[in-house]
């Protein structure tokens, strides 16, 4: 161990251990491996759940670290879906291709989106987001000789690394969505304990404060609304590679809104509260839709409810602020 | 007063509708400038800040820095060309502690705020001049708590650490003891009296006794102009001062 010499050396210390990764963080990515043989009859749901996790991954980014409140981030994410199916049907299938085309096009979309972003808040934010998700739904249904319209589009998809072919059970769906949820949490993880997550988080505490020390922070809040975007095309990818099939329900209103309940659930702003809120918001619909169709979200409401009253920090942040009173 | 000027308004006026907030300000400040701004509530102290540093646009006038003209420039690039300020009511990170937020400024300042590869830990350098600012302040022990439970007075001082971690040339001090009591209010100056002597300061204050212990030139604003600027024992005797803060204290 390397003795500490200059007088910031218990600062840097508590800096360095804030990004350290805990035993929790490894029991939990342990446990992501136990359905292949706990519920290998449930690997369909559990792939649908990791791919809902890196979407609302890519939403805590911009939602939860930078404070950009979006209600379109499904435009990213069906444009990345239809970014790898257009690819497929042109007679490419190759799906780790597919997700790097998907991260492009959805990354470039964005990049343009980004410049009108940036410069409105609060509401008006909420309702460009929502504006510009319901353009590119529209956009799509009309364009249906490129995207097959209502009826989606039936891919072909080559096996991963040529080697495993996705199979009717889900063993490697599964296997490669959760991979690439756990990729996108390093990346993101190395991202928000970066000096551009500090300044993100600089941005959400106050805005204002942020040119005063010589910050031109549009330019981060770009940055990070494409990398975000990036992320939520190849979640969208994900799906279309897995299911073999894209239809315009990648790009609806109701994904966009599904996808903040899953963050608010789970806690924004904190990494693995959106993987938290997938998971219990698709086991949810899955276990609710069961017993009653029509009503599910009857219970979904409810349950949000009680947690944003109860629980502002969500989840996770209720669990950390009980572990923090235990340890006193 | 020698020394050529590091900081210049010329004829600077602003108008809200028909009021005029601003009235022909010509201010020049020369490097290591302790020049102080006085007057009394709502005779646009903090407008002439705002205008300054960007924040408001001058309907008329020129402000210049180091001999260049900034009056169209923006408020976050003029931080980067050394002009920066304080703010009289808290503007902080409540959710950060002092030591995330200075190395979050000193990080703007190096360019190095948009690297997203980077472990934060991985800019030692910039660590060890954030805690080297906090220590200055006598913050380094409260480096780690969260900016929002931090005393009132240590926020104080950290409005002025952020500052400084831009390493300006000129800082603007918009009341620096804003709220903090009167016996901590001079430890708060003798910060700013121990700050380098060739940065210029610009500060506002009510306090009289501090104004005239620490400034060596005092300028005296009254509706939106410039009623005198002189030296603190001139000022000291203006009767007009005088006139300006007795008929403040009747009414107020």
């Amino acid at each position: 161990m390397r003795v500490e010499t200059t007088a910031s050396g218990p600062t840097q210390t508590w800096l360095r251990r804030r990004s350290r990764i805990t035993a929790v963080e490894i029991a939990f990515w342990l446990a992501t491996l136990l359905p292949f043989v706990l519920f290998p009859s449930y690997l369909s749901l559990a792939s649908q759940i990791a791919i809902g996790a890196l979407f609302a991954l890519s939403v805590d980014l911009v939602l939860g670290y930078a404070g950009i409140i979006t209600l379109g981030h499904a435009m990213f994410f069906g444009i990345g879906a239809y970014a790898a199916a257009i690819l497929a049907k042109h007679g490419w299938g190759e799906p780790l291709t597919g997700l790097l085309v998907a991260a492009l096009v959805a990354g470039a979309v964005g990049f343009v989106t980004s410049f009108i972003i940036v410069r409105v808040q609060h509401l008006a934010l909420i309702m460009i987001t929502l504006g510009l998700g319901l353009l590119t739904y529209e956009l799509a249904n009309s364009f249906s000789s490129v995207t097959g319209g209502t009826d989606g589009l039936g891919v072909e998809i080559w096996p991963v690394l040529g080697a495993f072919d996705f199979d009717l059970w889900g063993y490697t769906a599964y296997g490669y969505a959760l991979a690439a949820l756990f990729i996108g949490v390093l990346l993101a993880r190395r991202l928000v304990n970066s000096s551009f997550g500090l300044a993100l988080t600089g941005i959400r505490e106050n805005s204002a404060r942020m040119p005063a020390i010589g910050s031109t922070y549009r330019v981060h809040l770009q940055k990070i609304y494409v990398i975000s975007a990036c992320m939520a095309g190849v979640a969208g990818a994900l799906l279309t590679e897995t299911t073999g099939t894209v239809s315009l329900d990648t790009l609806s209103f109701q994904r966009s809104a599904d996808v903040v309940v899953m963050l608010i659930l789970g806690g924004s702003g904190r990494l693995y509260g959106g993987i938290i809120g997938a998971i219990i918001f698709l086991i949810a619909r899955d276990r609710l839709s069961d017993m009653n169709p029509q009503y599910w979200y009857f219970w979904i409401g409810l349950l949000l409810m009680a947690v944003v009253l109860v629980m502002p920090g969500g989840i996770l942040g209720g669990l950390s602020r009980l572990v923090r009173r235990e340890a006193r | 007063m020698s020394g050529t000027a590091i900081l210049r308004t010329e004829g600077v006026t602003k108008k809200f509708g028909s009021l005029e907030v601003a009235r022909n300000i010509s201010l020049s400040l020369p490097v290591g400038a302790r020049h102080a701004l006085i007057g009394p509530n709502g005779a646009g102290k903090t407008t002439l800040i705002n205008l300054i540093t960007g924040r408001l646009k001058p309907d008329a006038g020129r402000i210049t820095l180091d001999g260049e003209d900034i009056t169209t420039v923006a408020a976050a690039e003029r931080v980067r060309r050394g002009l920066t300020r304080t703010f009289q009511i808290n503007t902080l990170f409540p959710g950060l502690t002092p030591i995330e937020s200075v190395l979050l400024a000193v990080c703007e300042r190096k360019n190095e705020a948009g690297q997203f590869w980077r472990r934060l830990t991985g800019h030692a350098e910039a660590v060890d001049e954030a805690f080297a600012i906090l220590k200055q302040l006598r913050l380094d022990d409260a480096a780690t708590r969260e900016t929002r439970h931090l005393a009132y007075g240590q926020q104080r001082l950290l409005e002025i650490a952020l500052a400084l971690a831009t390493r300006p040339k000129v800082l603007l001090l918009d009341e620096p003891a804003a709220g903090v009591p009167k016996d901590e209010s001079a430890a708060l100056f003798s910060v700013i009296a121990a700050l380098p002597a060739d940065m210029a300061v610009l500060f506002i204050e009510h306090d009289m006794n501090l104004v005239f212990k620490f400034a060596s030139r005092i300028t005296v604003l009254v509706a939106g102009a410039v009623l005198v600027e002189a030296d603190p024992e001139i000022i000291r005797a203006d009767p007009r001062v005088r006139e300006v803060y007795l008929g403040q204290a009747h009414h107020g």
